[in-house]
Formats: C-alpha cells, sequence, structure tokens
C-alpha cells in the first residue's frame, strides 16, 4: 500500500445513497435538538454535516447510531428501515462511529481498543482480524509506536486516530466521524483529513461531521450545513466551499 | 508495597499457583491452628471465620456488579436477605426442603429478584441506580418486617442445616503464649454442622469462595469480562462497538445476585434463625466499603477488604466504642492516600504510573 501523503485519489464512481435520512426529529426532553433533517450519503462517497456547536451535528450522528430515541422521521440504510436498530446491532450491518473527542476505552492498550472494535465480528479467530490491525497500523504508524501503552495516557490527537482505528476494524460499510480534527494541531489536521480520503479510497463510505468547514468541504463530494437543528444549505462540497454566504458564515477569515 | 504486588503479578505461573494452594490450605487451616495475635480474644474465632467468609463471597459478588460492570448497587444486602429468607422459609417456615436442595432454590430466586430489580433499573445511569438499588436493600426488608406470611419482625427459626457426615474428629491447638498444645477436649468434628461450632461452615464458605473464585477468572478473561470493561469505561463507545451493553449490565446484576444469594442462604442456615433486623442498609454500606476498600475490579482486593470489615473489628473489640469512629477515619486516610483501594486491579496499577510518569514529564500538567 502507498503512503497517505503520496497516494492520489483513484476514481471513485459515488453509487446509490448508502444512508438517507428523512424528516429526523430528535429532543432532549422538551428541548428540539434537531428538526426535520433530511440528507442522504452517496455509495463510496464523503459526506459532510457542517454547522456550529450546537447546531445538532453531534446529535444527528449519535440518532443514526441508534444512541438517542428518534421522535419522527426515519433512517435508511442500504434501502432498509434502521431508525429502530439499536446500536449495538448496527456494528453488524456495517454502521460504525468514531465517537467524539476521547471515545476510547482509557484504561485498555491501544491494541486492547482495537480489538473491542472488531468485537462483533464472526471471523474473531481467522487472521482477518490481524490483516486489519496491520491495515490500521499503516494508516496510522504512530498507533503502532504505542500499541502497548494505555489509551487514557495519550495525547488526544492520538486518542482520536484510535477511535478512527478502532470503528475501522469492524470493517464498516459506513464510517460515522465526529469531529475528527477536534483539538488537534494544524498539521496534523491535514493529516487526518488525508487519511479520511484514503479510507475512502479504499472502500468505505464516510460521513463527517466537523467544525473545521473549509476542510470538511473541500474533502466531502456533498454537503450539508446544519444550523440549529435544520439544513439550511445543501450542495456539492466544492459548490459550498466557494459560496459566499458560507465562507461569511462559517470559513472565517482565518482559515 | 506496589512493588511486592508487581513481584506477585509477574511471578511464573507455577509459583504463582503453589502460592494460592498454600494459601488456601492456610484458610482451612485457620480455625484449627488457633493462632496468637490472629485469633480473637473476646469472640469465638471460628465464628468470626465463618463472619469474615461470608463477608468475602459477598464482596466477591459485589465486585462483579461494582469493579467490573461499573454499576453503584447500595442495596446489595436486599439480594443477601431474599437468599437467607428463601432457606428460612421453604426450609422452616413453609415447607421442609433438605439443604442442598434450598441453596439451589435460593440461588435460583436471588437471581430471578436480580433480572426482576435489573431489568427496568439498569437503564438508568448513576446516580439513579444508587437511589433504585437502595430503596430495593429498604423494601425488602421492609416486606419481611411487615409481612405476616414471613412472620414479620418475630422472624423464622428452625432453619435447616447441611446435612452432616460426621467422618472423623480433629483436634485444635491452643496457645499458651507462642507455646502451642493440642486440645484433645475441643475437637472439630468432619463435617458435623452445628450450631456451637461454625468451623464446618466455614470450610463449606471457603470451598464455594474457591469455585466462585475459579468461576470469576474465567469469567473475567472471556469476552464476557471484555464486554463488562468496555461498559464501565464509556458505555456508549461499547454500544457504538457492538456491545449489546444492557444485557451485559443485567447479567453483571444476575451473577452479582447469585453469589450474594449464596452467602445469605448460608448466613441463614448457620444462624439457625433470622429475622429482617440485620439486613438493614448500614450492611450494604459495609459489602460496598469492603470492595472499595480492597480495591474495585480485583478479586483479592475484595477478600482484602472483607478481612478489614469482618475481622479488623472483631479483633480489636476492646476498641469498639470507637468502632464506627476508627473506622471514618481510617476510611478518609484511604481515600486520600489510596484512593484507588489496598489492592486496585493490575491494570489499573500501571495506568495510575503511566499517567504519573507523563504527568512528571509534562511538569505536573496534563494536555490534551
Amino acid at each position: 500500500m502507498t503512503s497517505p501523503e503520496t497516494s492520489t485519489a483513484p476514481e471513485r464512481t459515488l453509487g446509490e445513497p448508502l444512508l438517507v435520512v428523512e424528516g429526523l426529529c430528535v429532543n432532549y426532553g422538551r428541548i428540539e435538538a434537531i428538526r426535520n433533517v433530511g440528507f442522504q450519503v452517496p455509495e463510496r462517497g464523503i459526506a459532510t454535516l457542517i454547522g456550529a456547536n450546537g447546531a445538532g451535528k453531534t446529535t444527528t450522528l449519535k440518532t443514526i447510531s441508534g444512541l438517542r430515541p428518534v421522535r419522527a422521521g426515519r433512517i435508511l440504510f442500504e434501502g432498509e428501515d434502521i431508525t429502530k436498530v439499536p446500536s449495538h446491532k448496527l456494528v453488524q450491518r456495517g454502521i460504525c462511529q468514531s465517537p467524539e473527542g476521547r471515545g476510547v476505552f482509557p484504561g485498555m492498550t491501544v491494541e486492547e481498543n482495537l480489538d473491542m472494535g472488531a468485537y462483533s465480528r464472526k471471523d474473531r479467530r481467522t487472521g482477518a482480524i490481524r490483516e486489519d490491525r496491520d491495515r490500521v497500523f499503516t494508516l496510522f504508524p504512530r498507533l503502532l509506536e504505542r500499541r502497548s501503552q494505555f489509551a487514557g495516557t495519550m495525547s488526544g490527537g492520538e486518542q482520536q486516530m484510535l477511535a478512527i482505528g478502532r470503528a475501522l476494524m469492524s470493517r464498516p460499510k459506513l464510517i460515522l466521524l465526529d469531529e475528527p480534527s477536534m483539538g488537534l494541531a494544524p498539521k496534523l489536521i491535514q493529516q487526518i483529513f488525508t487519511i479520511i480520503r484514503e479510507i475512502n479510497a479504499q472502500g468505505t463510505t464516510v460521513l463527517l461531521v466537523e467544525q473545521n468547514a473549509m476542510q470538511a468541504l473541500r474533502t466531502a463530494d456533498v454537503a450539508y450545513v446544519l444550523e440549529t437543528g435544520e439544513v439550511v444549505r445543501e450542495g456539492t462540497g466544492a459548490a459550498l466551499a466557494e459560496d459566499d454566504s458560507i465562507k461569511a458564515a462559517y470559513l472565517g477569515g482565518d482559515v | 508495597m506496589r512493588r511486592f504486588l508487581d513481584a506477585v503479578g509477574d511471578a511464573p505461573r507455577g509459583v504463582r499457583i503453589a502460592g494460592l494452594v498454600a494459601l488456601a490450605l492456610l484458610a482451612y487451616a485457620l480455625p484449627l491452628l488457633n493462632p496468637p495475635i490472629i485469633t480473637t480474644p473476646e469472640s469465638d474465632f471460628r465464628a468470626v471465620l465463618f463472619t469474615v467468609a461470608s463477608y468475602a463471597l459477598v464482596a466477591l459478588g459485589l465486585n462483579i456488579v461494582l469493579g467490573y460492570a461499573g454499576l453503584l448497587d447500595l442495596g446489595y444486602v436486599g439480594f443477601y436477605a431474599v437468599g437467607a429468607y428463601t432457606v428460612a422459609v421453604f426450609g422452616s417456615l413453609h415447607g421442609n426442603l433438605p439443604f442442598p436442595l434450598l441453596m439451589v432454590l435460593a440461588v435460583c430466586i436471588t437471581t430471578a429478584s436480580g433480572l426482576l430489580l435489573g431489568a427496568p433499573t439498569l437503564r438508568v445511569r448513576g446516580d439513579y441506580l444508587a437511589i433504585v438499588t437502595l430503596g430495593f436493600g429498604e423494601i425488602i426488608r421492609l416486606v419481611a418486617l411487615n409481612s405476616e406470611w414471613l412472620n414479620g419482625a418475630r422472624g423464622i427459626t428452625g432453619i435447616p442445616r447441611p446435612p452432616s457426615v460426621e467422618l472423623f474428629e480433629i483436634p485444635r491447638l491452643t496457645w499458651e503464649g507462642w507455646v502451642a498444645y493440642v486440645d484433645l477436649g475441643d475437637k472439630s468434628v468432619f463435617m458435623k454442622f452445628a450450631l456451637l461450632d461454625a468451623t464446618p461452615y466455614y470450610w463449606l464458605t471457603l470451598t464455594v469462595i474457591i469455585f466462585v473464585l475459579f468461576a470469576d477468572v474465567l469469567l473475567q478473561r472471556s469476552r464476557v469480562g471484555r464486554a463488562w470493561e468496555a461498559t464501565r469505561e464509556d458505555e456508549e463507545a461499547a454500544e457504538l462497538n457492538g456491545v449489546p451493553t444492557f444485557r451485559f449490565k443485567l447479567l453483571a446484576f444476575a451473577m452479582g445476585a447469585f453469589v450474594g444469594g449464596m452467602s445469605g442462604a448460608l448466613f441463614a442456615s448457620r444462624q439457625g434463625s433470622i429475622n429482617p433486623e440485620p439486613f438493614v442498609i448500614q450492611i450494604s454500606i459495609l459489602f460496598l466499603a469492603a470492595v472499595v476498600i480492597g480495591g474495585q475490579g480485583n478479586r483479592w482486593g475484595a477478600i482484602v477488604g472483607a478481612i478489614v470489615v469482618a475481622y479488623l473489628p472483631e479483633r480489636f473489640r476492646e476498641a469498639s466504642e470507637f468502632r464506627v469512629l476508627i473506622f471514618g477515619l481510617a476510611l478518609l486516610v484511604l481515600s486520600n492516600f489510596r484512593p484507588q483501594g489496598l489492592l486496585p486491579p493490575r491494570r489499573r496499577r500501571r495506568v495510575n504510573r503511566e499517567t504519573d510518569r507523563k504527568q512528571q514529564m509534562e511538569g505536573g500538567v496534563v494536555h490534551g
């Protein structure tokens, strides 16, 4: 495998929508967290949800993952309704989320965390797991260096990498990434986005939630802008990146 | 201390097993050896040993719930009471089933009560679970106290004992200073279950503990143990990785109830009679203290904790008036100097050390 830095993304043909979200409403008690959110993630593509803090991005991801109850609307994956499928069963269907921030198991080593990622796989006793672990180590050489270190003692960036690597261990068709660049140094942010493109090039569909709008839009095939719980804009990543109102609202002058 | 613990952990398998066998043999021999300093001058040493053993059994059960699955259960005495009452009700008050059958029944009923309590409550988190379990413990006691069918405050007497097989007599030692005499006048009958001599009960409980320890080791190293660990560390992340967390929490609850119920059943049989009085909330707290003092998540810690809370007060009875005070002070000291307990799990010790090292390297500040 070529290293992420030098690889050029192969020609991808985007397929039918792999994930379809329709009219999704989620409440926290009486407070509406998201309202009538709808979007699609094309197969083999990268879709992104951008928006400010509190716009409902994480809630949307957690709801797709089955961690939050849906008030109204539905979620289709490969054409099947998964709105009521519990979290732990979605992994077997091919959806895996890498949680926001330090969502790793702090008291487990890097290797044990990766093994947890393969928890629900049926081929646990074959060499496939080791192959996948090696694949993760190729993507994130830093994790290989720290393989027997406890996750809780690593830096934020390393934990973020581990969370993504752990999600990959389930061999997902669709990976949900919640703020993978949060709290990282600019150089590391570049690296993470390169790796996301690499993961996608290897055949995994990506749904990316980001505050780092510019990077996300440049990476994504399709993009949706969330504002106070609603989708207010949508388009291709490139188009939204050029849009003046988006630039003014999310990209600021310093990105 | 740390170095000693790590040396124990790093010792070759054979050495460790030999050490454990020796420790087990010593534990079996304790009531016969009656060793000075260790023996309790002011209370019946054999009875104390049985109490310590039954606390250790309870602590092992609670350790599954609290240490492995990370569920704060403040009403654990409820399961202990259910186990005890099952034996009393079906062995004496409303039936006369033989003891082995009673044990099986007690275990089944406590496990069922664990599932029954867990099914609705394990969906709530942290503080709420603590409150609900606290209520459960009290409800069990109050039901026993107010139910005519359970004989209310009068309690139940004539609880059956395990069948005795009187094979041979074993003399015990008495000590005058540091000189030991074989006391032929004070023998234990192997195994005669009676009110006066608690030794056979102690041996029985010790045997149960050893079986539970075996099961505990197997369970913790299995996929079940891994799932508990993941659930305890980060429930949402565990769920995202395909761990059905609710089911595993329920399993932990049921297993904890199972072990707690066994201990309660043995307690009832040893006492011969029970009433609702001993199943108060303070006992729940004491059980909890055993696990926390010992080190949550470490089976040996749970046993050490049980020895601390059940044995030390009996050994130093002369200070019994200040018992609660000393206990409180000890807990304060412990939570300051060894917040993870006396014997934290090996992994936790490693995590702590790495964190310490990292903090030193970063000048005492943890960066993101």
